[in-house]
């Protein structure tokens, strides 16, 4: 169902929705940047829409919502556990197209790679998203080449701001019933999405072993400083560690925690005993780059990365992970 | 050429050089806080190639001086240099009478937060701000802006050295335990972190507010507080008897008060400055070593409000080397 609404009814909508749900959007955190007076936009939850970003791509993705950078799993003491307590409400996720696909790669990851992780899957089932049309391409962005343009049909409504008002595609009844309040249905209202990128990429539909080993690895290396802000800010990258944590001052008393980890960052590949594998930063780069765009493929058909361009935004160093693609494909093309 | 009377106090008042060629002097550019527009410089370059002889000194405190003018050609470029006084917003007693005073010294800014990752405040906009405010003064006052405690504009050897503060603000539940924070603290600044069950503690006392945190951070659990704080140091000289580092007065002192701070010394130096002083002009820190600190302290502290968080030095003891005294 189509709806194109006067902003001030939107507002309402998303006032009332606020009620029924957790409303989780891009936010602008002013100074929150690395440097002075540099913003961030970041996932927040909002009760209004106009906390709400629509012009700009957040440097931080949806995914914090369902797998927190930090979050206690049980306190435990002596010979009892407790569950940390968790807010069971409807969350109503703001998203693009490229992030609704990258929920796609973390219910793989989470659901479908064995047994399903059961702090992913509640926090999951309680989730419903909101679209997020693109009229245009942001910076770095190069969803098109990775197929993640137009987004899959499982959200609740569609949001585009334009110059008649707010469109949307309704395709909840009950998110339906409350626009119907607001305004007459029109013809079908179609999300905005981008059909072309200004960074395009080709991607290998095989890696022979010999890329693995290649000296393109080499630059980064050099040029990579580890610091896991590309793994950070993905919609996709999902890794964590656990931590137990003993209280300094009662040690009978703790709690374990799990957080979010880096396979670009210092101890990502810690093992007992002291080892530790990938000491280079070309082969962190080159294992992150292979699973972003083949051993995830290998595994479940598609490719991880949802080409958001993220990593991209935020590298300090102006490494180009899109860059980097097209490097591996024309290597592939000579190792073949 | 006519007979040359000059005054030469009114020349240094107006800020031209007595130079060491008969005839000649050089104009002194006054740039607050080291940033000139283009324009302006061409005509800097304009006066030089016209009145000078073709070459542009940078100073040691971001100024330009122009040298090889004539010293019959002072009005002429007084006149010339009318556009580049309004163009820098400069205090003016005079239309069309160039800069009027060279006692106060430019106030140096290092690029601070307009580029420098660290910058912890605008140093130019301060440094403009407190020259509207104490500028035209005949007094012998150095005031130096940094963004943050590498201190690249050297405020150590200044009067009044600002340094810029960050006070971190850290939110655990964004921090992943990566260690980058406390590895960089460690490593760039003071080691003030440590990670302790997971999360990142610092220490207070230790931390100078420099943001590297901030700057590491991948995850934004460290990010910049909202109010800019700085670090006031006092009384750094060069010179022939005891040249010295300024030592800390204040610990995240806020803009209001620094500004007030500056301005109060004006006061001091009034009462106490040594009547015999050659050319009226005397180092605060000499007149300092001669009243005490405490006296000059009650006097820059005057109607000055700090917030709870400022800590202000009880006494300072200044160090250098003495070459007046053995």
């Amino acid at each position: 169902m189509g709806f194109v609404i006067p902003r001030a009814a939107f507002n309402q909508i998303i006032e009332t929705l606020a009620r029924r749900y957790r409303l989780y959007a891009p936010v602008r955190k002013k100074g929150a940047g690395r440097f002075l007076d540099t913003d961030v936009i970041m996932y927040d939850e909002v009760t209004t829409a106009d906390e709400i970003v629509f012009d700009a791509k957040s440097d931080y993705a949806f995914k914090e919502a369902l797998t927190p950078l930090s979050e206690v799993l049980f306190y435990f003491t002596e010979a009892t556990t407790q569950e940390a307590s968790f807010d069971n409400r409807p969350l109503l996720i703001f998203a693009r197209s490229c992030d609704m696909h990258a929920l796609k790669r973390l219910d793989q990851i989470f659901l479908e790679n064995g047994p399903e992780d059961v702090f992913y899957q509640r926090r999951r089932e309680l989730v419903n998203f909101v679209l997020m049309g693109c009229a245009n391409s942001f910076d770095n962005c190069f969803c098109v080449s990775m197929g993640t343009n137009i987004a899959p049909d499982d959200y609740l409504f569609s949001v585009d701001l334009t110059a008649e008002g707010v469109a949307c595609n309704v395709q909840d009844e009950a998110v339906a019933a409350l626009f119907k309040a607001y305004g007459e249905e029109t013809a079908d209202v179609v999300p905005a999405h981008v059909t072309e990128n200004k960074v395009k990429v080709n991607l290998p539909e095989q890696v022979p072993f010999s890329v693995r080993t290649d000296p393109l690895w080499d630059e980064y290396t050099v040029r990579c400083i580890n610091c896991g802000r590309c793994n950070f800010v993905c919609p996709t990258c999902s890794c964590w560690s656990m931590q137990d944590i003993i209280y300094t001052d009662n040690g009978n008393v703790g709690e374990r925690r799990r957080v979010g980890a880096s396979c670009m960052v210092d101890g990502f590949t810690d093992v007992a005993g002291g080892g530790s594998y990938r000491k280079k930063n070309g082969e962190r780069m080159r294992y992150k780059v292979l699973h972003k765009i083949y051993d995830h493929r290998q595994r479940f058909g598609i490719n991880m990365c949802v080409g958001c361009g993220r990593c991209d935004d935020v590298c300090p160093e102006y490494i180009s992970y899109s860059n980097i693609i097209n490097k591996v494909y024309d290597a592939s093309k000579e190792g073949e | 050429m006519g007979h040359l009377d000059i005054n030469v106090g009114k020349l240094k008042k107006n800020a031209f050089r007595y130079s060491k060629v008969r005839g000649e002097t050089a104009s002194r550019v006054r740039i607050p806080g080291g940033v000139i527009d283009a324009a302006s410089l061409e005509k800097v370059v304009e006066i030089a190639e016209k009145y000078g002889n073709g070459v542009i000194n940078l100073t040691n405190r971001q100024g330009i001086e122009i040298p090889g003018i004539d010293l019959e050609d002072m009005d002429k470029v007084n006149l010339e240099l009318q556009p580049v006084i309004e163009a820098l917003n400069i205090n003016q007693t005079q239309e069309n009478g160039g800069y009027p005073a060279s006692g106060t010294r430019n106030i140096i800014a290092c690029p601070g937060a307009r580029l420098c990752p660290f910058g912890c405040y605008d140093t130019t906009a301060f440094a403009q701000k407190v020259d509207k405010e104490i500028f035209p003064n005949d007094r012998h006052v150095k005031v130096a802006f940094t963004g943050c405690s590498n201190d690249c504009a050297k405020v150590r050897m200044a009067d009044y050295g600002i340094i810029g503060m960050t006070e971190p603000q850290y939110d655990p539940d964004r921090c992943v335990s990566c260690g980058q924070c406390v590895d960089f603290c460690r490593r760039r600044s003071v080691g003030a972190l440590t990670l302790v069950n997971g999360k990142v503690v610092r220490d207070t006392q230790k931390c100078i507010g420099c943001g590297v945190c901030v700057v590491y951070c991948p995850t934004r659990a460290w990010t910049r507080s909202e109010e800019h704080y700085f670090r006031i140091v006092l009384l750094g000289r060069t010179g022939k008897r005891n040249p010295r580092l300024a030592e800390d007065f204040i610990k995240w002192a806020d803009e209001e008060s620094t500004l007030k701070i500056i301005k109060n010394g004006y006061a001091y130096i009034e009462e106490y400055i040594d009547p015999n002083a050659v050319e009226h002009k005397e180092h605060i820190g000499y007149i300092v070593d001669r009243t005490g600190f405490e006296k000059f302290k009650e006097y820059i502290l005057k109607d000055v409000q700090l917030s709870p968080k400022a800590e202000v030095a009880q006494n300072i003891y200044w160090g250098g080397k003495h070459y007046d005294s053995f």
